[in-house]
């Protein structure tokens, strides 16, 4: 009879786990097992024969032009994106919590909405926005007078990155400020009060009670956000731009699509693919540490 | 003495409000920078042609509903819908009947291996989509699942899953350990007792689950781009951008704004139905990327 129970559950439990095991295995762990495998094979095409060639793919890719110049784009993103996403959230966070506007829900409810946008939906939007003749961006600077500033801001290498990372900030910057403001409503409002009859301003309590408080979640929304420009970057740069102008807006992940379903370099691209990953887990880990309490 | 202190009193007033006009019109920028770009793209799916491409900050003359039929007809966004409403069910159906019950006995159920596959599915939130998806594309071509929106479906299934099992789990673990026990021995086994006792008391965990899920699945690009070929099966992000690079050479502006419309229309109602279930939702789970 106990043993009979036993088996029970253990058919029970198997039962429960086999289901997700099995496609955890099939689209996701074997999938990842094979980029570290084949990373280091030539193979150029369905067809083909993997050859393998060793560390060579990831020689070459330090001699490849443009996946150095993709590799500086997405840097330049994940720099600029995630600070000024952040910093934008927080200031509009602690805002609309500390000053108790009767509207406030309305500001959250509208600044939040273009994060749920589909991404295509998203650079498609912008790409118009941008356009040289029928966007609104250079109409409107002709309508203030400032004609001459207009320009083909997707078209030009010098303006290029920051137009996408401009479209970046604006899709992200409402959700995490909406994790912010739910972070600051569990600070408790002693803590403003008293350093309030201190005679603490508003900026001294942002700097000393806010951003403390909430370090924890600030530390994984760099992640987060860091993380989000690699992934959304592939959708906002294959729309807008295709890489262009001449590459100057390529970042690696597209650069690795395109070398693995426009030239077939199934060997390079997952070489690249292994890099990719290798560094998002360390700068996770990176920031991490440095963003340790201890250090602050 | 008393005539200074209220005047004092009425100058931090005067300044209080100043800065709350400050803080409003600084608000007020920032939610026109959010809203103008919506707000263009639906004056822009009601102008003519010639409309869109003279004046962007004007209204539209007149109301051109025909763009909008043209985005169903010529446009085929109608096809591209069904598609992708398909492939949402699909997704959150394999992906419940996965989640559910791995979360109840990774959270509830002591066994050998039980932290190391809880471990193990952690690491699955570290793999995004882009960086496994030549294998994933050949393997799938080897096994010929591609160009099927079922396992379309199953690998956005799977792709949500470690988030999913780690936010169930934590629900899982709070629900109290004597509503099984009366569930079983009052002789349900344990699928009745998964089905009839956890099930309905993880529900708020489930719907913040489905809802963060809707949006991921319903908005999807790459995935769906490589692992689908057929302009039959596709979903309505694909058949966007399609349109977009069509209407570079056709140009017919018009019924791709009104197609970018028609794809907001249901966002923005599940988002309003949803909201509070949303943000509430981001609160218990922590955080999601």
């Amino acid at each position: 009879m106990k043993m009979t129970m036993k088996t029970r559950r253990g058919f029970f439990i198997a039962a429960c786990l086999i289901p997700g095991l099995i496609l955890f295995f099939l689209f996701k762990v074997y999938p990842t097992i094979q980029i570290f495998h084949k990373s280091l094979y030539l193979w150029t095409g369905v067809g083909d024969k993997p050859k393998f060639i060793g560390l060579q793919n990831f020689v070459d890719m330090f001699h490849d032009d443009t996946f150095l110049l993709a590799l500086r784009n997405t840097g330049f993103l994940m720099l600029v994106v995630p600070v000024l996403t952040l910093l934008i959230a927080l200031i509009n966070a602690s805002l609309l919590t500390q000053t108790k506007l009767k509207e406030k829900g309305f500001y959250r409810t509208v600044f939040f909405f273009p994060s749920i946008l589909s991404f295509v939906v998203v650079a498609i939007l912008w790409s118009f926005i941008y356009h040289p003749t029928m966007g609104f961006v250079n109409a409107g600077l002709e309508m203030i007078g400032l004609g001459d500033w207009a320009m083909s801001w997707l078209g030009d290498q010098r303006t290029v990155l920051w137009a996408l990372a401009v479209t970046l900030i604006w899709q992200a910057a409402g959700y995490y400020m909406v994790m912010y403001m739910a972070g600051i409503d569990s600070i408790s409002p002693d803590l403003y009060e008293a350093s309030g009859l201190d005679g603490a301003t508003r900026v001294q309590q942002f700097f000393h009670i806010t951003i403390p408080m909430l370090w924890e979640i600030i530390r994984v929304t760099i992640i987060f956000s860091i993380n989000g420009v690699m992934t959304i970057s592939f959708v906002i740069v294959s729309i807008m731009t295709a890489g262009g102008p001449d590459r100057h807006s390529e970042v690696v992940m597209t650069y690795l699509y395109s070398q693995a379903f426009t030239n077939s370099n199934f060997g390079y691209a997952m070489a690249i693919g292994v890099f990719i990953f290798i560094v998002s887990v360390s700068l996770a880990l990176i920031s991490n540490k440095l963003t340790e309490r201890g250090s602050n | 003495m008393s005539a200074n202190q209220a005047s004092i009193k009425a100058k931090k007033k005067t300044s209080a409000s100043l800065g709350k006009l400050a803080l409003r019109v600084f608000l007020l920028v920032q939610t026109f920078i959010v809203v103008y770009p919506l707000i263009w793209n639906v004056f822009a799916s009601l102008k003519t042609n010639q409309e869109v491409m003279e004046s962007p900050w004007a209204l539209p003359t007149s109301f051109n509903w025909d763009n909008y039929v043209r985005a169903f007809t010529t446009a085929k966004i109608g096809d591209y819908m069904i598609n992708s409403v398909l492939v949402v069910v699909m997704s959150m159906g394999v992906l419940l009947l996965a989640a559910v019950p791995t979360a109840y006995v990774l959270g509830r159920m002591k066994f050998r291996g039980r932290s190391f596959l809880t471990n193990f599915y952690m690491a699955g939130l570290f793999i995004g989509g882009v960086y496994i998806i030549v294998p994933l594309f050949i393997m799938m071509n080897d096994l010929s699942m591609l160009d099927n929106r079922f396992w379309l479906s199953a690998v956005y299934a799977t792709g949500s899953l470690p988030f999913s099992v780690f936010l169930l789990t934590g629900f899982m673990k709070s629900i109290p350990h004597d509503y099984e026990e009366a569930a079983m021995i009052d002789g349900s086994g344990y699928f009745g007792t998964l089905f009839k006792v956890i099930v309905p008391m993880a529900r708020p965990g489930i719907i913040t689950l489905i809802v963060f899920s809707f949006f991921d699945f319903w908005n999807e690009y790459v995935l769906a781009m490589t692992l689908i070929t057929d302009d039959a099966k596709k979903t309505i992000p694909i058949g966007l951008a399609n349109l977009m690079q069509i209407q570079t050479f056709a140009t017919d502006w018009g019924s791709l704004f009104a197609g970018l419309v028609i794809v907001l229309v249901p966002t923005i109602l599940v988002y309003a139905l949803l909201q509070k279930k949303l943000t509430q939702g981001m609160m218990l789970g922590g955080v999601k990327g």
